[in-house]
């Protein structure tokens, strides 16, 4: 009976782990899956959309529509961003290089050196009303503050994927992955359906900041911890796919949290990545690379 | 030209008083300059939460100025950013000693940050306190060496011993021990255990988490599943914030008596103010708490003064971690040179071995190690905290002093038991 308890909770736990984890990785899944940009700042990007939530919050506004109504303001962030990026790397034939690597590790160390002097090192923490409660089915006992941000998670992708797939502008992001030229002999900017996937990149990450300081308090560096979980979960699920970057982050998820139940907490960072690499070997291209 | 004897001894006694002369003007100069006291603090970085460690300086050297210096030399402090960055250490206290010629030294920020100069301050043989540095000494044994904290002999492992004491003196005999996977969380925790083992007490769950962990769920039913009657925590603030939620959002079983320990973070009044009610219950450690049993001298009017500062710097508004011991150092060097009468560093080193030193956060005497010759870290118990209201922590009966016996303010009472209260 106790091992069906913790089993069960275990599941449970790893799929709302996995749906937190997947809606840090959407921005990402973007810019690295289908631009092919090594945006390894979009941690840092995320913790700054935590703050900029944290700081509606001080206000009395939920931290959910807070989320939402900053990613306005994140999205022409983003496309800024992208216009800097575009004209001194990629207008130059230097995109996607360790150059670029290095700038958006320096746009990280930014945003975490902003973030200090703006706010300080103290842990930052939401009020909500859910936060301290918890769900209770039969053997399982779910808190809210990790329930609530992992119902989003489905609902943002449901809605990306459906952007990306019924309307032009998404059919055009996910062509831009594959061949600037053609999309320029279609009579469409490859620079401006960039700008605009970045900027919906930079939207997830103000969502993505909601949900993870909905979970627990943040410092200026916190986004350090989640660099190589995200792009585990990019790469499992397979370059640019988004349903599949849900369906890996689920599945490490629940590796971690089976791993830290039945053997040792320990070892949970290392699963999303024995996975990553056990999985590579089989399928080079991800879980999901091939039906892109 | 024929020099008579007279000549010569006017000479003599010229050229004798022109060599001695620099020396008689800057010993003269010498006794008018300030005495400088050097530190580094944490003003940027990860440890920038620690920079309010500076107020307790700055009043503890507006105090010996308002009342006519040291030896009637005014006392000036020179404090560089070291920015949490270990790296920067050994420079910045090579620039206190050797340019900026501070006659006292205050070590950094806690052992991390102490652990590089303390082989300068050995082989410079210099007057060193330090500021919450755990163990700095142990292995150095540099005898100009002073710790501000009650960290007591052998603090390394027996920093947390209150916790197990407290456990053994209520009749537990199951211990759990959850600890971060840090090189100062795992110390306390196979401390935690050895002591655990000395009192007969069987440690049925050992978990090291990682220090990024935020979910404690798992962890938290593996506890219960363990049926622990005290749990050992060793954590850092955003653990022991995600471990109290745990707590209070999965429960642990009312077979836990004794929760805590070795919380960090329980002790800045940004956790104290997020988890409000959340902490009833939990017993961790804290060096200062405004009970009644802790009124020494002169620690009220410090904590009425730090709190317009810190609001204007917005630092944590509470203040009872650091700044009463950085104060308190301070007090030490004021007090061992007024009864030397010098700022030999020699002699006030000699005598601060030998004397008590009375301050805001109690008296004070160390061991040859320069470590306070008692541990004195208290194990306080959250008890009616209502609201996540700031104010209500200065407020005695909020962090009730269950141990050491000598400064306890209430007995202990069960997690669920203050729960329910």
């Amino acid at each position: 009976m106790l091992i069906l308890d913790l089993g069960l909770n275990a599941l449970v736990t790893g799929v709302v782990l996995g749906s937190i984890y997947a809606l840090v990785a959407l921005g990402l899944a973007i810019t690295f899956g289908l631009l092919h940009i090594p945006n390894v700042a979009h941690p840092a990007m995320v913790i700054g959309g935590s703050y900029a939530v944290a700081i509606s919050n001080s206000y009395g506004m939920d931290p959910l529509v807070a989320g939402v109504l900053w990613a306005i303001p994140f999205y022409a962030l983003g496309v800024i961003l992208y216009e800097f990026y575009s004209r001194s790397f990629e207008s130059r034939g230097r995109g996607n290089t360790l150059q670029s690597l290095t700038l958006f590790f320096g746009i990280s160390l930014i945003i975490e050196v902003g973030l200090v002097v703006a706010f300080g090192t103290d842990l930052r923490s939401i009020r909500a009303g859910y936060i301290g409660h918890s769900l209770t089915v039969g053997f399982i006992v779910m808190p809210y503050r990790f329930l609530i941000p992992a119902a989003l998670a489905p609902v943002v992708i449901f809605l990306l994927w459906l952007y990306m797939t019924r309307t032009n502008t998404g059919l055009a992001i996910r062509a831009v992955a594959y061949e600037e030229r053609a999309l320029q002999i279609c009579g469409l900017d490859p620079a401006a359906i960039k700008r605009h996937a970045f900027g919906i990149a930079m939207a997830m990450a103000a969502l993505a900041g909601a949900a993870l300081v909905i979970t627990g308090p943040i410092d200026p560096f916190a986004g350090r911890a989640h660099i190589g979980r995200v792009f585990a979960v990019v790469v499992l699920a397979g370059m640019g796919t988004i349903p599949g970057t849900l369906v890996a982050a689920i599945l490490i998820g629940v590796a971690e949290s089976f791993v830290m139940t039945f053997l040792s907490p320990s070892w949970a960072p290392g699963v999303a990545f024995a996975i990553l690499l056990a999985t590579l070997g089989l399928r080079p291209n991800g879980l999901f690379g091939a039906l892109r | 030209m024929k020099i008579t004897r007279r000549n010569f001894t006017q000479i003599g006694l010229g050229t004798m008083a022109g060599i001695a002369a620099p020396a008689v003007w800057s010993g003269a100069h010498a006794q008018s300059q300030p005495i400088r006291i050097g530190a580094s603090a944490s003003l940027t970085g990860p440890l920038s939460g620690t920079k309010n460690l500076v107020i307790g300086y700055e009043l503890w050297r507006d105090d010996i100025n308002a009342a006519g210096g040291l030896l009637g030399r005014k006392v000036e402090l020179v404090i560089y950013d070291d920015q949490s960055v270990p790296a920067n250490i050994p420079g910045i206290y090579s620039k206190l000693v050797d340019v900026d010629k501070v006659d006292f030294l205050f070590s950094p920020y806690g052992a991390n940050l102490t652990a590089p100069v303390m082989p300068f301050a050995k082989s410079r043989d210099r007057f060193i306190i330090g500021i919450l540095t755990l163990a700095a000494n142990d292995t150095i044994k540099h005898d100009k060496f002073f710790q501000a904290a009650p960290w007591g002999p052998n603090g390394a492992e027996n920093w947390a011993r209150g916790f197990f004491d407290l456990a053994n003196g209520n009749g537990i005999k199951k211990m759990a021990i959850l600890a971060a996977d840090t090189e100062f969380s795992k110390t306390a925790a196979a401390g935690g255990r050895r002591v655990s083992e000395q009192f007969g007490m069987q440690v049925v769950d050992y978990q090291i988490y990682p220090p990024t962990n935020r979910d404690f769920s798992a962890i938290l039913r593996n506890v219960r599943a363990s049926a622990a009657e005290a749990v050992f925590v060793c954590s850092y603030p955003a653990d022991s914030t995600g471990i109290v939620r745990g707590i209070q959002e999965i429960g642990i079983g009312d077979q836990v008596r004794l929760f805590g320990g070795g919380m960090v973070g329980t002790q800045y009044a940004s956790l104290l103010e997020n988890l409000g009610p959340a902490l009833n219950g939990i017993t961790s450690f804290h060096l200062y708490v405004p009970e009644p049993t802790l009124k020494f001298t002169g620690i009220d009017d410090f904590l009425s003064r730090y709190a317009p500062i810190a609001k204007q710097r917005q630092v944590d508004p509470l203040g009872f971690y650091i700044p009463p011991f950085t104060y308190a150092a301070g007090q030490l060097i004021s007090t061992a040179v007024k009864a030397t009468g010098t700022i030999d560093q020699a002699k006030v080193s000699q005598w601060l071995h030998a004397n008590a030193v009375e301050t805001i956060v109690g008296k004070m005497s160390f061991n040859e190690l320069g470590d306070w010759t008692q541990r004195r870290v208290l194990m306080c118990q959250f008890r009616n905290i209502q609201g996540n209201d700031i104010d209500q922590f200065r407020q005695a009966g909020k962090q009730v002093i269950v141990d050491p016996p000598a400064y306890k303010s209430g007995d202990l009472m069960s997690l669920a038991q203050s729960r329910k209260a």
